[in-house]
C-alpha cells in the first residue's frame, strides 16, 4: 500500500515545461515549469493580473503558447487534433469565476447539459445522476431554479455541480473564494478538499486569497511577474525568505512587487499640465 | 494628405480583415450544419424563436404595405381607366420587391438583433468559453442552429408577408374603392408567372436574404467585444451591416433576374 502511495506522489497529471505567453505587447508568462500530481490539491497563487486564469486557459487549450508545451495525462494538448483534445476536455473540469452557468436553463438542466450532450442515458438514469451531483453541493432542492435567482455562492456550487457531472480526472478552479461571503468560502474550501479526498478528483486550483488556499492545498506554486518565484508545500511556503514569496504571502503592501502600476516619474507627471 | 489615405489604408485593412474572418466563420459553420441532421430539436426549437416569433410584426406590417399598395396604385391606375389591374400591380411588386425586401429588414431588425445580441451575452459571460471546456463546440451547439433556423424563416416570412400584402391590396381595392373582384384575382391569376414572379422573388431573395441576414447576426455576436458596449455596438452593426446588405443586393439580384 505504501508503495502505491509511493507512485500516486509521484505520478504527474499535467506537465508544463517552459512556457511562454505573450498578450500583445505583455509578456504574461516567461518560461514557466510546473508539475500538478495526480490526486492531490496543486494551488497556484499569485497578485491579480499575473495570468492565473490565463495559466487555466493554457493548460484546457482555449489559448495557444507562444512556445512550450502542456501536457495533460501524457498528451500535448497544443498539438492535438481537435477531437482528441475534446476527449481530454470531456475528462477535466473547470469551474469558472463567474460560474458561467447557461442562463436560460434550470440548475438541473445546466448540470445535466454535459451528460446531454456526451451520453446517451435513459432519462430516469440522467435524472439521479443530476441529483446525486446537486446533492453533493447542497442544491438539489434548487434544482428548479434559473441561474439568475441564485446567489453568487450558490451559482459557483451549481457551476462546480456542473463540473463533476462527467466525473472529472481533474478540476479546474479559478479563482473559487473571490467575492464570497464567509460562510459560502467555509462551504467551498470543504467541497473542493471533499471531492479531493472522496473522489479522488486531482485538483488545480489558482486564487489570490492565501489563507483558505494554505489550508487546503498539498502544494503551491507563486506566480509573480511572468515566472514561477517560488513553490513547496503551505508550510514551507509560509517560512520562505525569498521577498516576493514573503510579501504575497504575508500581504505586504510593498515590496518587489510594486505598489505602483509602472509608469513616468511623479513629479514629471505633475508638472507636465502647468502653464508655461 | 498622407494622414487621411494612411487613417483610409488602415481602415480598409481593418475592414478587410474582418471580412476575411467572416467568411472562414461562415465556412466553419457551414461545416458543422450537417451534424444538425442528428440534432433537428435544436433547430426547431431556433426556427421558432426566429420565424414564428417574427409572425406578429410580419403580418402587420405585410397588412399595411398591401393597404398603402392598394390606394397608391389605385390612385395612379385610374387615371388610365386601368383600375382592373390593380390586383396584378398589387401581387407583382410584392412578389418581386416589397415583399423579400420589407420582410428582410424586418427580419434583421426583429430576428437579427436578437441572434447577434443572445450569441454577444453568452459570450460576455463565459457561457460559450464553458461550452469548449465541456468539450461542447458552440460554433455547433449554439451557433449553426440558429444560422439554419433563420435561413429556413427568411423566405417562409416573405412569403407570408406577401400574401397578407395581397389580401390588404384587394381589401383596399376591392373591398374600399369599388374596383372589380373578378378583374382583380383574374388578371393576377393570368399575369404572375411560377418562375419569374414567385421563385425569382420571393424563394431566391428570400433565402439569399436569410443566408446574408443569419451570416452577419451570429457572426457580429461570436465576434463582438466581450462587454455591454461590445454586445450592443454589434448588435447596432448586424442591423445597419445587414439592411444595407440586402439593399445592395436586391438591386443585383433584380439586375440579374429581370432585364
Amino acid at each position: 500500500m505504501s508503495t502505491r502511495n509511493e507512485e500516486l506522489k509521484t505520478d504527474t497529471l499535467v506537465r508544463i515545461r517552459n512556457l511562454h505567453f505573450r498578450r500583445g505587447q505583455r509578456t504574461i508568462f516567461d518560461g514557466i515549469d510546473l508539475d500538478i500530481p495526480r490526486g492531490r490539491i496543486t494551488a497556484i497563487l499569485g497578485p491579480s493580473g499575473t495570468g492565473k486564469t490565463t495559466l487555466l486557459r493554457l493548460i484546457g487549450a482555449q489559448l495557444a503558447p507562444a512556445q512550450g508545451t502542456v501536457e495533460v495525462d501524457g498528451k500535448d494538448v497544443h498539438r492535438l487534433p481537435l477531437r482528441e483534445l475534446y476527449e481530454v476536455r470531456k475528462r477535466v473540469g473547470m469551474l469558472f469565476q463567474s460560474g458561467a452557468l447557461l442562463t436560460d436553463l434550470t440548475l438541473f438542466e445546466n448540470v445535466a447539459f454535459p451528460l446531454r450532450e456526451h451520453t446517451r442515458l435513459p432519462e430516469s438514469m440522467l435524472r439521479s445522476l443530476v441529483l446525486m451531483k446537486l446533492e453533493m453541493v447542497g442544491l438539489r432542492g434548487a434544482r428548479d431554479l434559473y441561474p439568475r435567482e441564485l446567489s453568487g455562492g450558490m451559482a459557483r456550487r451549481a457551476a462546480l455541480a456542473r463540473a463533476i457531472a462527467l466525473d472529472p480526472m481533474m478540476i479546474m478552479y479559478d479563482e473559487p473564494f473571490s467575492g464570497q461571503d464567509p460562510i459560502s468560502m467555509g462551504v467551498l474550501v470543504r467541497l473542493i478538499k471533499s471531492l479531493n479526498d472522496a473522489l479522488g478528483i486531482t485538483s488545480v486550483l489558482v486564487s489570490h486569497d492565501v489563507a483558505e488556499t494554505c489550508s487546503i492545498a498539498d502544494y503551491i506554486y507563486v506566480l509573480s511577474g511572468s515566472k514561477i518565484v517560488g513553490h513547496g508545500t503551505p508550510q514551507a511556503l509560509l517560512a520562505a525568505e525569498t521577498p516576493t514569496v514573503r510579501q504575497f504571502m504575508g500581504g505586504l503592501p510593498d515590496g518587489p512587487v510594486p505598489f505602483h502600476f509602472p509608469g513616468r516619474g511623479y513629479l514629471e507627471d505633475l508638472l507636465e499640465d502647468l502653464p508655461r | 494628405m498622407t494622414n487621411v489615405l494612411a487613417a483610409l489604408g488602415r481602415r480598409s485593412l481593418v475592414s478587410l480583415e474582418r471580412l476575411g474572418r467572416g467568411s472562414l466563420f461562415l465556412l466553419r459553420v457551414l461545416a458543422s450544419v450537417p451534424g444538425l441532421l442528428r440534432r433537428p430539436g435544436l433547430v426547431v426549437r431556433q426556427v421558432w424563436s426566429t420565424g414564428v416569433l417574427s409572425l406578429l410584426i410580419i403580418v402587420i406590417s405585410g397588412a399595411f404595405v398591401g393597404l398603402v399598395l392598394g390606394l397608391q396604385g389605385y390612385n395612379t391606375l385610374v387615371t388610365f381607366g386601368a383600375e382592373e389591374s390593380l390586383g396584378l400591380v398589387v401581387a407583382k411588386s410584392l412578389l418581386r420587391e416589397l415583399g423579400p425586401v420589407v420582410a428582410a429588414l424586418l427580419f434583421a431588425g426583429r430576428a437579427g438583433t436578437a441572434l447577434t445580441a443572445e450569441i454577444g451575452f453568452m459570450k460576455a459571460t463565459e457561457q460559450l468559453s464553458a461550452m469548449e471546456m465541456m468539450a461542447v463546440d458552440p460554433l455547433r451547439r449554439i451557433v449553426a442552429p440558429r444560422f439554419l433556423a433563420a435561413i429556413i424563416a427568411m423566405p417562409l416570412l416573405a412569403a407570408i408577408f406577401t400574401a397578407v400584402g395581397v389580401l390588404g391590396g384587394w381589401f383596399c381595392g376591392v373591398g374600399l374603392l369599388g374596383v372589380d373582384d373578378g378583374s382583380f384575382w383574374s388578371q393576377m391569376q393570368a399575369k404572375v408567372l411560377l418562375v419569374e414572379d414567385v421563385v425569382n422573388g420571393v424563394v431566391i431573395k428570400g433565402f439569399v436574404f436569410g443566408v446574408v441576414i443569419s451570416w452577419i447576426a451570429v457572426f457580429e455576436g461570436y465576434d463582438a467585444v466581450p462587454t455591454s458596449e461590445g454586445v450592443s455596438a454589434a448588435t447596432t452593426r448586424t442591423v445597419v451591416h445587414s439592411s444595407l446588405a440586402v439593399l445592395g443586393l436586391d438591386f443585383v439580384l433584380t439586375g440579374l433576374m429581370f432585364n
